[in-house]
């Protein structure tokens, strides 16, 4: 039994807010919250932030919430989405800072990218190449451009990927395994074809 | 590849948005969230919006207004202008801004870039620096103290040494001019920084865009061409497309 919610967690990463409102202009029913039984309710979960992957863990632990994500995502199927930062916690493990372990959904690894010759963080506008297309990714052209701010990135060669994008190397943009989901892009931020990816998630039903 | 962006930068003044000339005769020029639904419509890269009295005044930022163009916008948004401590980041930013814009307060201060960007990371904190040539010489320029016995580059290290995530470039020479970007300026930043520099002051037609960015411009923030002249950002990035500048252009296809 659940309700027809999105549950954003907060977990003090970033500005959920952008994220929440994304939801509501495409007319989804979406709330930030870290409350555990608003989560179980819920039939989806997303997990947005910016900031660093340690705290990141960290917070999700204090909080309670890895275990309860491991339910209901891995346990329950939940569809889930993680969004930059959120879709790097999904990772086997992190080099930011300190080697730190991640949720381990999807086997890869967080690495920073060289700031010899690129600068970092890489941000703004950067096309992504769909190298296994899925249902987030319906009526969005390949190629098309989406908005990405991060310093760490998933190294090509990662379970799932599902769009590479390049900057002096190619990188994982996006990841699907099974009902998880994740995006190093903004689709909050990245205007029609975000909410486009938006909607495609929200409309997802078992 | 990763695109330039074109970003329209909207100054705000008893909120109202404005236009400056070399930082000085203000024209009103319409209701901020309107203008910023209009920039959503047009599908701009990111929005730049600047409260140009707030540090003068030490006014608290109006983060109701804040809040009222955030729910138009579903782009970045940068918002800067009389930012003072922690406390007010945690405002802009739970108004629905995506960025801060830092620039008294940097130059008071530039530990509170390092303190900004450790707690809100690197990618939030954006460095404004205003420059003016005074004999020969690049100096930042500051609204409360004048001119300043600075140099805009070592300035713009020590931000990036501090964990400014971009560095807004202003030339207030040309601010309003729309001659074109002040590429000198820009030169001496050229591949001296590991951040991304948005070049802002002078944007009169497509070619200066071009130039800029040859000179090393990341990406491009413009005000007056927006407001007084017939170009719209997307015919300005379908000129730099045209001369092969890698741009977002994939949203002009999508009808």
């Amino acid at each position: 039994m659940s309700d027809n919610t999105i549950a954003i967690i907060d977990y003090s990463m970033g500005n959920l807010r952008s994220v929440e409102k994304a939801f509501q202009k495409i007319g989804a029913d979406a709330v930030i919250t870290h409350d555990h039984d608003i989560i179980k309710r819920a039939d989806k979960i997303v997990l947005p932030g910016v900031g660093a992957f340690k705290e990141g863990m960290d917070n999700l632990r204090q909080l309670g919430l890895i275990d309860l994500l491991n339910r209901e995502v891995i346990g329950k199927q939940k569809f889930f989405l993680g969004i930059c930062l959120g879709m790097q916690l999904l990772g086997s493990k992190s080099y930011e800072m300190e080697e730190t372990p991640g949720l381990n959904w999807i086997k890869g690894d967080v690495v920073r990218f060289s700031s010899e010759k690129l600068k970092v963080p890489h941000v703004g506008w950067n096309n992504i190449t769909i190298t296994n297309p899925n249902v987030l990714f319906e009526k969005i052209p390949d190629q098309t451009d989406f908005y990405f701010v991060h310093s760490y990135y998933f190294e090509s060669g990662t379970q799932g990927a599902a769009t590479l994008t390049n900057y002096g190397i190619d990188f994982v943009s996006s990841v699907n395994r099974d009902n998880i989901f994740g995006c190093q892009f903004h689709p909050e931020k990245s205007q029609k074809f975000g909410l486009e990816i938006l909607k495609n998630f929200a409309k997802l039903t078992t | 590849m990763l695109k330039h962006r074109l970003i329209p930068c909207v100054l705000l003044k008893d909120w109202q948005l404005v236009k400056s000339i070399q930082f000085d005769s203000f024209r009103t020029i319409g209701h901020p969230t309107a203008t910023v639904r209009v920039y959503n419509a047009r599908n701009v890269d990111e929005l730049i919006v600047l409260d140009i009295d707030a540090s003068l005044k030490h006014e608290e930022i109006n983060t109701e207004i804040i809040s009222d163009m955030a729910d138009e916008c579903f782009m970045p948004l940068t918002i800067g202008g009389g930012i003072e401590d922690i406390d007010g980041i945690y405002k802009v930013l739970n108004a629905g801004a995506d960025k801060i814009s830092i620039n008294s307060k940097a130059i008071e201060n530039p530990e509170f870039i390092r303190q900004s960007s450790r707690i809100f990371g690197s990618q939030c904190i954006v460095c404004s620096i205003d420059a003016k040539k005074v004999n020969g010489q690049y100096r930042v320029f500051n609204k409360k103290k004048g001119l300043m016995d600075i140099d805009p580059l070592m300035l713009a290290k020590e931000y990036e040494a501090m964990g400014a995530g971009e560095i807004l470039l202003t030339s207030v020479d040309n601010e309003g001019t729309q001659k074109g970007y002040d590429l000198e300026l820009l030169g001496l930043f050229k591949d001296k920084l590991k951040i991304p520099v948005i070049i802002n002051g002078g944007m009169g037609k497509p070619a200066h865009g071009f130039d800029a960015i040859k000179n090393g411009a990341d990406a491009l923030a413009a005000a007056y061409i927006f407001h007084f002249s017939q170009y719209t950002p997307a015919q300005i990035k379908e000129e730099l497309h045209q001369s092969n500048i890698p741009v977002r252009i994939d949203f002009l296809q999508m009808g």
